[in-house]
């Protein structure tokens, strides 16, 4: 029951983008299109998902002055591990997400659910954890990414859908609209629940 | 070097452009005092780091730099960070026994930095562009400057106009991250006129 709510939890009502205000660096940049928001997704999943794995088998051992940078070690690592295997297997969208996989390793999320969870909890709820907060800003990534790429070229995952009686708006693929439309996403999520808005 | 400078400062601008330090612009641009000082303290670390780690690229990490027919770019992200947080925390120790009352005003934020995506993305974006923007030490010396200097611009004028916000009519659901994203994209399009500038 709880790892079950611990899973849910991450995908809306807690989302960590959308509620928590946690990694929207890489969050607006790579959603111009589908596929690098998705394989971005995914890498912040793993990283996320494992990092709160490791750490949590190392939170008795390592002292609490020095988790920060035992944090970030182990966060690199696997960041570099991801990079190297979108270098090699999907060189393509390895290059249109160019220095935002570096970013992972500050990718706030990251880093506030190893402080705010895996320190204190056993190592396969601290995965479940990683793993839901991961989709949970996947979610929002393939969401900004499905209107950017639709409404910005016409396309998904770069097959044609609108047909040619549709202009592209190339505005859609300027960075502002990232933030409008993440805006309007944070809108509509908080009329839906209301106890988010602010007095 | 100018053109590089206010490239960096306007037209590629860390938040308008790229979306870096997100995290921390929508958390701390509440009041245009405290905004004022992380914009300052980013600056400043900005400056010092992006040449710090130009000169470990150019010495340490770039194809055979160390020693022939060794490239070891791929330790970039775990060389970089540490090189910032190493660097932050040192900074934090001078300050503190030096400089109490800047201490007093700028220590807060020094943690905060470490994990400011705009410190690591800066750091990334100088080594991607070795060879053809950046050529020297002072060149690195620029982008930092200037980086910073258009971060600290963003979220400074961020806060001024959150400060006035307090007193509109804003919808329920939109207060606070929502209208913020918003204003950030209509002032990210206010940006888009200075793109092709070249001096």
């Amino acid at each position: 029951m709880k790892l079950s709510k611990n899973f849910t939890n991450p995908l809306a009502a807690n989302n960590p983008v959308i509620v928590q205000i946690l990694g929207i660096c890489s969050a607006l940049a790579v959603t111009v299109k589908m596929e690098p928001a998705l394989v971005m997704g995914l890498s912040v999943t793993f990283v996320c998902a494992f990092s709160n794995l490791i750490m949590s088998l190392l939170r008795n051992g390592v002292p609490s002055r020095i988790r920060i940078i035992v944090q970030l070690v182990v966060i690199a690592t696997l960041v570099i591990v991801v990079d190297q295997f979108l270098r090699a297997y999907m060189y393509d969208v390895s290059k249109q997400l160019s220095v935002y996989v570096g970013l992972i390793i500050t990718n706030c999320i990251v880093m506030g659910r190893v402080e705010a969870f895996a320190l204190g909890n056993k190592p396969w709820d601290a995965f479940v954890d990683g793993v839901a907060n991961g989709l949970g800003y996947a979610f929002i990534l393939v969401l900004v990414a499905f209107f950017r790429e639709l409404f910005g070229s016409g396309e998904l995952f770069g097959i044609e859908i609108l047909g040619d009686w549709y202009t592209p708006n190339a505005l859609m693929l300027f960075p502002p609209m990232a933030l409008i439309i993440i805006g309007c996403i944070i809108w509509v999520h908080r009329t839906i629940n209301k106890d988010l808005q602010e007095k | 070097m100018l053109n590089l400078f206010i490239n960096s400062v306007f037209i590629e601008n860390m938040v308008f452009a790229y979306f870096f330090g997100m995290c921390s612009y929508i958390a701390v641009s509440k009041s245009v005092k405290t905004a004022l000082g992380l914009g300052a303290a980013v600056t400043f670390v900005q400056v010092m780091t992006v040449p710090l780690n130009y000169l470990l690229n150019q010495y340490v990490l770039a194809p055979n730099a160390l020693a022939e027919g060794v490239d070891l770019s791929f330790l970039s992200f775990i060389l970089f960070i540490a090189v910032i947080a190493a660097f932050v925390q040192l900074v934090e120790m001078v300050v503190e026994k030096f400089s109490p009352s800047l201490y007093n005003s700028l220590g807060i934020f020094l943690p905060l930095i470490a994990v400011n995506c705009a410190i690591m993305g800066g750091s990334l974006f100088m080594q991607q562009m070795v060879g053809t923007e950046i050529n020297s030490v002072g060149d690195s010396i620029v982008y930092g400057l200037g980086s910073g200097i258009g971060w600290w611009l963003a979220i400074v004028m961020m806060a001024a106009i959150r400060e006035k916000i307090e007193y509109s009519h804003v919808p329920a659901a939109m207060k606070g991250p929502g209208i913020a994203f918003i204003i950030t994209g209509l002032m990210g399009m206010a940006f888009m006129i200075f793109s092709g500038i070249q001096l």
